[in-house]
C-alpha cells in the first residue's frame, strides 16, 4: 500500500488533537504554550502535504503552501519570545505559572 | 518515502507529542517536544520540503525549545505535585478532543480526492532552496518585509516586557 494524501492529514489531525488536549488538560502555564506550538506544527505539516500533492504544471511542488510554512514558522518563533517574557513577567509578580492561582478576571 | 519510514516518524512525533502533555515535569516536556518537531522535520523531508525540514530543526527544535528550557530553568519550576483534578474539565476536554478525533476519521472517509497516491515530480532531486527563495523573493516580498518589522517590534517588546520596573 502506497502512502496518500490522506495518511498525512490523518497524522496531523492527531497532532492538533494531543495539542488541544494539552491546552484543554494541562494547568501548568508553560505546558500549555508548548501544546499551542504543536498545534501549528500540526497545521504545517498538512500544508507541507498539500504543496507536495498539488504539484504545479512544470511539476514542482507549490512553493506558496510552503512559503506559508515559512511565515508561520517566523511568527511563531516571535510570538514564543513575546509570550514566554509575558510568563517572566507574570511569574515575578504571582510567584505562580499555574493557571488556577490567576483569577483576577475570573467573575 | 517509503511507508516505513513514515510510520515510524509519523508514530515517533505522536507519541513524544502525548509525552508532552502527560509527563510532569516541564523540562521533560520540553525534551520530548524536541524529540516530536525532528520527527516532523523528518517527514517534511519525505514530502520533498529540504528547506521547511531545516528552518524546523533549526528554529523550532533549535532556537525555540531553547528558549523553553531555559525559561523553565530560569523560573527554576519542579515537576508539579498532584493537585484536586478538576474532573469537569478533564471530561468535557476528553470529550472534544475525541469528538474531534472520530470527526476527522470520517472526513476523511469521505476525502476521496486524498486517497490517490503522490505524483511524481518532474526531476528527481528538486533545487528546492534555490525555488523557494525564487518564490519568497519574487512573488511574496512584501509580506517578508512586513515579517521583518514584526520581529523587530517583538524583539523591542520582549525588552521591554523584560525590565524590572514597567514604567
Amino acid at each position: 500500500m502506497s502512502l496518500t494524501l490522506n495518511h498525512y492529514l490523518f497524522v496531523s489531525g492527531l497532532l492538533f488533537a494531543i495539542g488541544f488536549a494539552g491546552v484543554i488538560l494541562r494547568r501548568n502555564i508553560i505546558i500549555i504554550f508548548m501544546s499551542l506550538e504543536l498545534m501549528l506544527n500540526a497545521a504545517n505539516l498538512s500544508l507541507v502535504a498539500f504543496s507536495r500533492f498539488n504539484l504545479t504544471a512544470d511539476g514542482l511542488p507549490n512553493y506558496n503552501a510552503q512559503i506559508l510554512v515559512f511565515f508561520i514558522i517566523t511568527v511563531a518563533a516571535a510570538e514564543v519570545a513575546v509570550g514566554l517574557a509575558i510568563i517572566v513577567a507574570l511569574f515575578r509578580a504571582r510567584h505562580t505559572v499555574h493557571v488556577e492561582d490567576i483569577t483576577s478576571l475570573k467573575f | 518515502m517509503s511507508p516505513i519510514l513514515f510510520y515510524f516518524f509519523a508514530a515517533l512525533s505522536l507519541i513524544f507529542g502525548i509525552a508532552v502533555i502527560a509527563n510532569r515535569n516541564p523540562v521533560a516536556s520540553a525534551l520530548s517536544l524536541v524529540v516530536s518537531f525532528l520527527g516532523l522535520a523528518a517527514l517534511f523531508v519525505g514530502l520533498d520540503a529540504y528547506f521547511i525540514a531545516v528552518i524546523q530543526v533549526l528554529v523550532y527544535a533549535g532556537a525555540v525549545m531553547v528558549l523553553f528550557l531555559f525559561i523553565i530553568m530560569l523560573l527554576d519550576l519542579k515537576a508539579e505535585e498532584r493537585r484536586k483534578i478538576n474532573l469537569f474539565a478533564y471530561v468535557g476536554g476528553g470529550i472534544v478532543t475525541a469528538g474531534f478525533v472520530v470527526e476527522l476519521w470520517f472526513v476523511l472517509q469521505k476525502f476521496d480526492l486524498g486517497k490517490t497516491g503522490f505524483p511524481p515530480l518532474a526531476a528527481k532531486g528538486v533545487d528546492d532552496v534555490r525555488n523557494v527563495g525564487n518564490v519568497l523573493f519574487l512573488t511574496h516580498n512584501l509580506p517578508f518585509q512586513v515579517i521583518g518589522i514584526l520581529i523587530l517590534v517583538a524583539t523591542i517588546g520582549v525588552v521591554v516586557l523584560s525590565k524590572r520596573e514597567l514604567k
